[in-house]
Order: structure tokens, then sequence, then C-alpha cells
């Protein structure tokens, strides 16, 4: 149904008229212009699309609009702060947690989310909590270390 | 070029200081070059705020060329790396160049870009001299400041107002290894913080004014024929257009989310040919139809070993699956077409496009922004063309970006092979007989490597062969992971055989220095106990040659004797790739092959039953997971005799040997097909 649904993106009020049933990812990289978030499958097993709602990670593919309405959404675009990089940010760069970059924001989305809940986790629920989220170039080692370097 | 081509260059890249270079005959045959600019293979332009900025027809997909060319750049001019800014895969702008593949970006195109960098610091020395009235002996330039230690200039003084383009041969004096700075420090990628904050753009980040998202309506399988058509209903909706031309039926819709809905909307029956093979009984029909064979090697006689041990090896289809799928946009204006694509090979895909459309390479335009994976897969850019087809025809912009179905339809597959060695091993433990046979993988790391006296090498089934049911392409390495699969394992069988140690084995079958100390590195690092096999310990070592990279891994599994599973627990890479431009990046590619090789090895293979292909996604397409990844320790054994060899393949091309070879040696069980699934290494061990 077309519609206007409000919600908070990033820290800000938003509001988009349109379908409330289109998936969450297509109404942010377009009527949003967000592009930091990623299609990479288009059936929730990749993970490259997560963003956080109300501080839970979902995949924004399988997100129709009208469930985050009302709520917080956070992307990659809102993890930075005042030209100031998120820490799980900047120990991605210390540690080269990334090649091509196309999963990157995924994994560092799914990685807030989890973090903002359990602050301090243990390297094997880091691999159990990141096991969803598909990379190809094999950065898999580094970004475990990036997150546990922040989970300390 | 001409002085009058040379003027219009320089317009075109903009002012300052452009220093141009031409490559050495061999590598422009090597790389068949044609197109503009004719005499070129690198240039780079020094601009009045001294910020250099350095062309490539390379592209970056995550391999990290992006930094690694940049360094090169800057070790040579004598610049800080933050001064470099890079101009990638633009052909308006950048020197032509086959594509990126091949690990050749460093190895081919990087003396180049020495070159050009170089010779700029001498252009740079001499208007400096000028300038500060000194002679250019006494001048030294550090950080982009060229002084005497009196005076000083600055690289942007020196190029404000200036237009001076030098065209010079690759002769230019290079920075001596003892002196590099910027060459072989450990360096963190350029991209960084573009690609932790979603910044970084790919094809499908391009938004253009009026510009509509495709939908292409595609056959059921590989070969079948549209029967019926049906579009009256997606022409109902509002704001969407069908386009029917030939056999381009496609839906093009204000969103991607709209275009899918009117896809939906259309009714096509089809027929499907009768399948050939399916992906169990490939094998069979590479054997039956691989012919004669081509013989390429022969070496002594391989015809009468005494207690010859016959092995036939195994693997199937893969497909790239880079997290990015095809996407292109295309721009019809004023009779030009701009493209942006995620693609491997910029200028091959100009070619391409412009043959499609009848047009004059001159008016298309192909821009390549980040790439997000390509592994061979994006070299063909069937995407691009699609979107310049439709761009033409809505006359707005419009963007193909396949869905992952697609990419699990149309990306190339890397072939499936069949293997087959006859080999011998004396009483001394020495090697004797080695006869090859390969069927579908190509020769890509079939030579035998080790010492041995007679030996023969047949190829059977090339891998362009229109055999295969689907379009078949290079996969990172292309067959050199099944080739070594087979030697590696059949080292390990025969050294078993011998009742020798398995590093033992391979040392005392190669005097190559370089093979012993990246086998020895390596089986150190592990903490190699000898013992001949199976030990029980489930530790394993093999190693190969690809992109003039010597590299061995050695690896330890456990395999789990209820469900057949098997977890790697560690591996250990030596590599000796020669110079290293960045320790970071090189290590990162290896562990990058090491983990994907994981895939190939225990659980990718592609599914189908002719031109039917039955895994569309990754919930039956099995990529590597974190909980699969082992502890992976990188060692670069330093040889800085050597120039700089590839470094985005030659890891990954041993691992289904040390794998396989560590499984013989935790379960006594010989794997001979990948991947080794749980259901295999059950079946095996029953």
């Amino acid at each position: 149904m077309k519609r206007k649904i409000d919600f908070k993106l990033n820290g800000k009020p938003a509001a988009v008229d349109t379908d409330d049933q289109r998936a969450l990812l297509w109404v942010l990289r377009g009527d949003l212009e967000l592009t930091g978030t990623k299609y990479g499958c288009g059936e929730g097993v990749c993970g490259a699309c997560t963003v956080a709602v109300d501080g839970v990670a979902m995949r924004s593919c399988q997100t129709p609009l009208a469930n985050v309405e009302g709520k917080s959404v956070t992307t990659i675009e809102g993890l930075e702060r005042d030209g100031k990089l998120h820490p799980l940010q900047q120990a991605f760069i210390d540690h080269g947690a990334f090649q091509c970059g196309y999963c990157t924001s995924g994994m560092l989305m799914n990685a807030w989310a989890f973090l903002q809940k359990t602050p301090h986790p243990s390297r094997a629920a880091i691999v159990q909590e990141m096991d969803a989220n598909l990379c190809r170039c094999g950065a898999h080692q580094r970004i475990l270390s990036a997150i546990a370097e922040v989970a300390k | 070029m001409n002085a009058l081509d040379r003027r219009a260059f320089c317009k075109l890249v903009g002012g300052g200081v452009v220093i141009l270079v031409t490559a050495k005959p061999s590598e422009l045959q090597a790389q068949q070059r044609r197109g503009y600019p004719e005499d070129l293979n690198a240039y780079l332009r020094i601009d009045e705020n001294g910020r250099v900025t350095l062309f490539s027809g390379k592209i970056e997909m995550g391999q990290g060329v992006h930094t690694s060319l940049a360094q090169m750049a800057a070790e040579e001019l004598g610049v800080p790396l933050e001064s470099i800014t890079m101009c990638m895969g633009d052909t308006d702008q950048c020197p032509w160049d086959a594509g990126t593949w091949g690990s050749l970006s460093t190895r081919m195109f990087g003396p180049a870009v020495r070159a050009a960098s170089a010779e700029a610091r001498t252009v740079m020395l001499k208007l400096a001299s000028e300038t500060l009235r000194v002679p250019r002996e006494t001048l030294v330039v550090r950080n982009g400041v060229v002084t005497d230690g009196k005076k000083s200039v600055t690289y942007g003084e020196l190029a404000k107002g200036k237009q001076i383009a030098r065209l010079v041969d690759e002769k230019a004096v290079l920075r001596a290894v003892k002196d590099f700075t910027v060459i072989g420090r450990p360096t963190k990628r350029v991209d960084s913080r573009e690609k932790v904050t979603g910044r970084a753009k790919y094809a499908g980040d391009v938004r253009l004014p009026g510009m509509l998202y495709a939908r292409i309506l595609r056959p059921p399988a590989h070969g079948a024929t549209r029967t019926s058509l049906d579009t009256a209903k997606a022409k109902a909706i509002d704001g969407v257009t069908v386009v029917e031309r030939d056999d381009l039926v496609a839906v093009l819709a204000p969103t991607p989310d709209g275009a899918a809905e009117a896809l939906a909307m259309i009714k096509a029956e089809w027929t499907k040919p009768a399948a050939a093979f399916d992906h169990e009984s490939v094998a069979d029909a590479f054997v039956k139809n691989g012919g004669a064979g081509d013989v390429k090697t022969t070496k002594g006689d391989v015809g009468a070993a005494a207690n010859a041990i016959e092995t036939t090896f195994r693997t199937g289809y893969l497909a790239h699956a880079p997290m990015e799928p095809h996407t292109a946009v295309a721009e019809w204006k004023d009779g030009r077409m701009t493209i942006w694509a995620s693609t491997q090979s910029p200028f091959g895909t100009r070619a391409r496009v412009a043959q499609t459309l009848g047009l004059d390479e001159s008016n298309v335009r192909v821009l390549t922004p980040f790439v997000g994976g390509g592994f061979g897969g994006k070299s063909a850019a069937n995407q691009a063309v699609e979107a310049a087809r439709l761009a033409q025809i809505a006359g707005k912009p419009v963007m193909v970006a396949w869905t992952r179905g697609e990419e699990f339809f149309f990306d190339t597959f890397g072939p499936a092979s069949v293997i087959r060695v006859v080999s011998s091993v004396d009483d001394r433990g020495k090697i004797a007989s080695w006869d090859y046979h390969v069927y579908g993988a190509g020769e890509r790391s079939s030579e035998v490597l080790y010492d041995v006296p007679n030996v023969r090498l047949t190829s059977y089934v090339p891998r362009s062969s229109k055999l295969h049911p689907f379009a078949t392409g290079p996969w990172r390495a292309p067959g050199a992971g099944m080739n070594v699969f087979a030697r590696e394992s059949q080292i390990d069988i025969m050294a078993a055989k011998a009742k020798v140690d398995p590093l033992e084995f391979r040392l005392r079958n190669t005097t190559d220095a370089r093979l012993r100390k990246v086998l020895t590195a390596a089986a150190d690092a592990l903490g190699w106990k000898p013992g001949a096999g199976p030990t029980g310990q489930g530790r394993a070592i093999a190693a190969s040659v690809d992109a003039g990279t010597y590299c061995a891994l050695a690896a330890e599994v456990a395999v789990d004797k209820k469900t057949g599973a098997i977890q790697v627990k560690r591996v250990v890479a030596a590599q000796d790739m020669g110079i290293v431009i960045n320790p970071t990046g090189a290590k990162m590619q290896m562990e990058g092959c090491i983990t994907m090789g994981l895939g190939y090895v225990l659980s990718e293979e592609l599914k189908f039953h002719g031109g039917d292909i039955a895994d569309r996604n990754f919930d039956t397409y099995e990529l590597p997971r974190f909980s699969a990844v082992p502890r992976i320790e990188t060692l670069l054994i330093k040889n800085d005799d050597l120039a700089p060899q590839g470094g985005g393949e030659p890891a990954i091309v041993p691992m289904g040997a040390v794998i396989a070879n560590a499984v013989f040696d935790a379960t006594g069980v010989r794997m001979l097909r990948l991947p080794m699934t749980p259901a295999r290494v059950l079946a095996a061990m029953a």
C-alpha cells in the first residue's frame, strides 16, 4: 500500500511516500540515495545489505519498509560521527579487513549491532555471529581480528 | 605520438608536467596493444599543486594495485604516497591495457610505472636546476621538494604554468632496492577510508538524471528456445517500458524493484534442449570426447615404467561468485556511449560495445569504478553490452545490475577437469617417470616441477571448448589449482609408497633452490615432524610455481570420522615473489587465496543438468564462511634480486593438494575428487 512512512535514519527524521511493502534496501539505495548498503543476493543469505533496526542487525533486502515505521535505522553512513570514524571502522582500516570492499558495509553493520548488545564477546562468539555474512575475497581472518580488537 | 597529438593529449589529461613512457617490444607484443594512445603504456602528470596523477588501464577489484602502483610511483618520483592520485580503467584517459588478470599488474605494468616515475624525477631535477641556477648533480628530491641544501623548490612550483610533455623509452635509472623508502614498506590501502564508510562507488552506485533500471527476460536453461511471449500485463504498468528487440526482451522502470515486478508480469514459454551431461557424468563425457589429445611435452621415455602408480583425479565447475554481481550503467548522448561498468577489461568492454552497436571505438567510453571482486569472471562484460543496447533503444541512461540468480547463470564458470597420472618411483625414492593427461583444465601449472628423467604431458579438451553446456572462463589461476591438486597429491602417493616423509621426498626430487627454500620455510613454520604418511598428525605440504612466484603451503587438518567433515586448523604459506612492493598487500592476497581456496577444496561445485543450472544462490552453492577459516600464517621469502612477480593467484594453487594430503595423513584415506564434501569423505572412509 502506498503511504507515508516515518522513521529515524542515522539519527535524523526521515519520511518516504511509497509502497510500504518495498524492500528497505531499494528505498535506501534509490529514494534516499544511501548507496553504502549493498545488494548481494536478494534472499537474505549473504549479509551485504545488513543494516541495524533499533540496534538489531537486519537484512534490508528482506525487510519491508513498513517494518521500520517509527523505528530507528542505522546504515553504514551513520557510523561516522562529525568526521570521526567509529572504532570498528578504524579497526577495519588498521587490520586491512577488506579487499574489494563490497561486503564491508554489511560486515561492519553486523558487527556493530552485535557489539551493541554484547560488548565483549569471545572470538568464538564473533565467528558464530559473523558466519552468515559472506566475503569472497577472503578477508575473514582480518575481519575477525578487527572486531576482536574493538571487543576487548 | 606526434606533436599535435601530444598537445591534444595534454589538454585531455590537464596541464603541468606530463611524462609518457613506451613499453619494451616484448611487452608490447605480449599485450597486443592497439588504440589510443598509440605509442605509450604509462603516463603520469604533475600539477601545480604538486599532486601526481598516475593513469592506468588496470582496475581495482580488491587486489590492492590501487595502492601498490601508487607506491611504485611515489618511490621513483620522491614524493609522499598521499600525493598520488590514481586514475584507473577510464578508456578516454588511461593507456590501453588488455585486462586485469593473470597476476600481471605488478609484473607487467609495474616496470612502466617505475620508468615513467623515474623519468619524471629526472625532468623535475632538470627544471629545478634551471630555476634554482645550481648544477643538477647537487640536487636531491625528498617529499616532492628539490633542494641543494640551501635553496629549494617544490614539484608544484616547477609544474606551475608549464605544459610539458616528455616521451621517453623505458631506460630511466631506477632506484636501488637498498634505497627504497616506499616500496617494501607495509602500507595500508589507499582506498581504506572510502571502503569503511560506504563512500566507495561501484557501478551500481552511479546515479544519472532520468536513469532507468532494466531487468531482462532470461531463459530457464542455456540453449533454451522461446516458444511464446506475452508482455501485455507488463506494458500496462504505469512508468514501465517494455523493450522487444530481436533476442532482447526487457523491462525498464524507475526503480530496480519496480523493474523486477514488471518482469514477473511477462509470460514466456520455452523448450529446453536435452542435457548432454550433468555434474556427475561430466568426467565420463570429458574422457569420451577428449579425442587423441595434444602432446605438449616429452622427455625421455615414459612407456616402460615398472611398478607404475595410476591415479585419476577430478574437479567440478566453479562459480566466481564475486559479492558484487555484474553491473553497468550506460548513457547514450550526442552519438557517444558512456558506460560505467564492473569489469576487469575496460578496453575489451569498449571494443565489444562498439562492435555490437556498430559504433567507432572513439565514440565509446568505459569508466571503471571500484569493482566488487572479479577472480576472472568480470572479463567478458556482457552486462555492459546489454546496458548499452538498452540505453540506445530507450534514449535514457539505463542500469543493468544482474541479480544473484543471473550471476549464477551468465557468469563464466571455471571448467571441470579430469586428470590421470601414471608415475613411478625407483628404489632410491627418486621419481622415475611421469605420464600426465589433463582433460578440461588446460596446461597452466601442469609442469612436473620436480627433476624427472621421463616425462610426457598430454592435454585434452581445451578450456575454450564448446563441449561445455554454458560459458566457461578463467577462474583465479585458471586450471592451475586443478593441475597442482593432481600433481602434489600424486607426489604424496609416491612418497607414501616409497615410505619416505613427504617433505623429504620432495626435497630429494628437486635441486631448484627457490622450491627447496619455500618448502623448508613452510614446513619449519608449521613445526614439521618427519615421518612417512599416514602419520595420524593430519599435517601435509604442497608447493607450486605460478605467475613467476614460488609458494609452499603446509597445513594441519582434523577429520570428523562420524560426519566426514574436514576442519582445516592451520595453513602456513611461504612465498617467494621477488621484490615485494607492499608486504601488507601481498599477505592479504595470500590469505585471500587460502581462504577462497577452502571453497573449491571443501564445498564448491556447480550443480547442473546440461544447460540447466541448479545452483542459483548462496543457499546451495557454499562459499567458505568464518567458521571454516583456519589460522593462516604467511611468510615472504626475501628475494630482492628478482623483479616483482605475481601475487594475486599463487597461494590458491596448492590448496587442493595440501588439504587432500593432510586428510590422508590424518586418516590414511586418499581423496581424489574436489570438493572433498563430508559425504565424499565418509564414502571414502567406508
